[in-house]
């Protein structure tokens, strides 16, 4: 435990120093990679081609493209759902924005916290859940289906920073 | 039922209270980690990721804040039994919530029954002698000479000079030069360090003696709730449980547990808005106290952690140290002008008394503060600590140091600092949230009105 308080510890530190990127949020400036992967991994700043399986980020967001490859949907995981407990209120972007991958492109408040949602792919907003701002409790309910948060045009740059499968996802939190 | 457990409460308290036996001391015993979180020191106003899951034990655990120093309280074994999920706070591992409620269910729950709240991390002293009061008079506001035995009263400790507020606290007299003081587990050492230095001058004064005591490993736990008198009653004594009825929010009194020899100290209030008591245990005990009560009221009575525990503080209006009131703050900018005593604010006698009775005099006096603290009531976005307050012209006019959506009012209720001058109910201002400003009122507290059980009016 010791020892993985400090390479936790050491990705903070080299996160601190990692370039910084503009976020739709104005006062915001955050780094633009993952701050919880591991140096050993080497999987820093790495860009993959999409894979059209439903995918998880380190930090809890799903996103799943469209058969054409074209669009995708992103929302935040289940466990993310359950650890954040009751959700209240979910900021929501615009329609239209532009965003790049590693942007804070919403943010869902629970009693207890507000958590950004970073989207890891780059691409325009072209519709979101505006259910969710009259009923931000679904996120507890089917945070994976109903309560998607967002889609997105993909700009063809593909996903930034790593990314899971289901299964590698569950192993992952299991670990955390 | 409840008789059942009142006697696997003697069970189990008897042959320990005959000597053998101290539970969990601090520091004795394997460290938990399970719950550690990296990100507990990120500052508000920066973006979050998902699961960052409490805000707590920021700003003041710096000299405990390694983890695998986190000390924990009598009723540790309890919680990990009943499914608590810790967190780091105050140097302690404390329950933040329990696998059977979420937040928002056990806030409620509190609000319509009653819960139990373990705060034993807090820090409980003992200060007696022929100098104890005129002592606790230097260091605090506070009109002891006017406090009857067995009343209590919110207070705080002062910086010399300053007036800056070192801790708040609650005072309780016991006997004509004994007093029963409270303080909060965030600030252990800089309390102590304080009360030590104090105590240093004091005698160094050739004053009248004083004796500190802090009573390490006493346990202290929280009733609160609509039916937490009714609960407590059933777990005491008969000539206790009758005292009770007479025992008016601010009162406390010494209690015995039915069945047991395990005496306890009732005070009637809390950290809520709710009827309630604080009941403070001795070591020996606490964990089976807990334990009989759980199990007599089963259908009333659960536990809840640090999550009720603040939105259920902030609804009513309540300061949490370290977030709404620091050492740069005089209870006259915290809007505690109320705990200065009527005395005290004719004689001074007080460490920065010059300051604070500076402050209350009128604005045309040369009085007044810059800042005041109060409520606000924000539209959409709930407003956290560190959010900036501004005017209609974006000017920053003040920051927001707790803030939550409120179960009860089901809107986003927060408490800060504001310029004097815009700090009257009603005021509009806005709240910058993520970057966008956000419509919000400055709102009277209590958020909820307080539903403390009071003496009948004598007029």
């Amino acid at each position: 435990m010791a020892a993985r308080l400090s390479v936790a510890r050491a990705a903070r530190q080299l996160a601190s120093s990692a370039p910084r990127r503009p976020t739709p949020f104005p006062q915001f400036s955050r780094p633009s990679t993952k701050i919880a992967s591991l140096p050993s991994q080497q999987r820093l700043f790495s860009v993959s081609r999409p894979a059209l399986e439903k995918q998880y980020t380190e930090d809890h967001e799903w996103i799943e493209l469209s058969p054409d490859g074209k669009t995708c949907t992103l929302g935040i995981s289940a466990y993310a759902a359950r650890a954040l407990g009751d959700v209240v209120y979910i900021e929501l972007p615009t329609t239209g924005l532009e965003v790049s991958a590693g942007d804070a492109i919403g943010a869902v408040e629970s009693v207890k916290s507000a958590s950004d949602i970073l989207t890891p792919i780059g691409g325009k907003v072209s519709e979101v859940n505006v259910s969710l701002e009259e009923k931000p409790g679904d996120i507890n309910r089917d945070p994976e289906g109903e309560a998607w948060i967002a889609r997105l045009e993909v700009n063809g740059e593909g996903v930034v920073g790593k990314t899971m499968g289901k299964e590698e996802y569950e192993k992952f939190t299991e670990d955390a | 039922m409840a008789a059942k457990a009142a006697k696997r409460a003697v069970a189990v308290l008897r042959p320990i209270a005959n000597g053998m036996g101290v539970s969990c001391l601090r520091g004795d015993c394997p460290q938990n980690l399970r719950f550690f979180a990296r990100s507990f020191t990120i500052p508000a106003a920066r973006p979050r990721k998902l699961i960052r899951l409490s805000p707590f034990a920021r700003r003041h655990a710096s000299t405990t804040s390694e983890p695998d120093k986190l000390g924990r309280t009598g009723l540790y074994d309890l919680h990990v039994a009943r499914g608590a999920k810790f967190v780091p706070f105050g140097g302690y591992s404390m329950p933040v919530q329990y696998s059977d409620l979420s937040i928002i269910d056990s806030h409620n729950w509190t609000r319509e029954k009653a819960s139990l709240f373990d705060v034993g991390h807090m820090v409980q002293h003992e200060f007696s002698g022929p100098g104890a009061q005129a002592f606790l008079e230097r260091i605090t506001p506070s009109s002891l000479s006017a406090l009857p035995e067995h009343n209590s009263t919110l207070s705080t400790l002062l910086h010399r000079e300053t007036g800056g507020i070192v801790d708040d606290t609650v005072i309780t007299r016991l006997a004509d030069d004994k007093f029963y003081v409270v303080t909060n587990a965030g600030c252990r050492e800089k309390d102590k360090a304080y009360l030590a230095q104090e105590m240093e001058t004091w005698n160094g004064d050739n004053s009248p003696p004083v004796e500190w005591k802090v009573m390490e490993h006493q346990g202290l736990i929280a009733l609160q709730g609509p039916v937490a008198a009714g609960i407590l009653q059933q777990v005491l004594d008969d000539a206790s449980s009758k005292a009770l009825d007479t025992l008016y929010f601010g009162q406390s009194t010494y209690a015995t547990i039915k069945g047991t020899d395990a005496k306890v100290l009732v005070s009637r209030g809390g950290y809520t808005g709710e009827d309630g008591f604080e009941i403070s245990i001795p070591p020996y005990a606490t964990d089976a106290i807990a334990e009989y009560m759980l199990d007599s009221a089963k259908d009333e009575l659960r536990l809840a952690g640090l999550g009720a525990r603040d939105t259920l503080r902030l609804e009513a209006g309540m300061c949490l140290y370290g977030h709404d009131l620091d050492d740069s703050t005089t209870p006259v900018e915290a809007a505690l002008s109320w705990i200065i005593g009527k005395d005290r604010r004719a004689n001074g006698g007080f460490h920065g008394d010059s300051v604070i009775l500076q402050q209350l005099k009128k604005k045309s006096e040369g009085g007044g503060v810059s800042r005041r603290r109060v409520g606000f009531i924000i539209e959409g976005a709930p407003a956290r600590e560190g959010a900036e307050i501004v005017d209609e012209a974006g000017e920053k006019i003040g920051t927001i140091t707790s803030g939550c959506p409120s179960p009860a009012l089901k809107k986003n209720i927060a408490m800060g600092y504001i310029k004097d001058g815009m700090h009257k109910s009603g005021t509009e201002v806005d709240v910058v949230v993520r970057g966008k400003k956000r419509k919000a009122v400055v709102t009277k507290m209590p958020f909820i009105p307080s539903k403390y059980f009071k003496a009948p009016s004598t007029k």
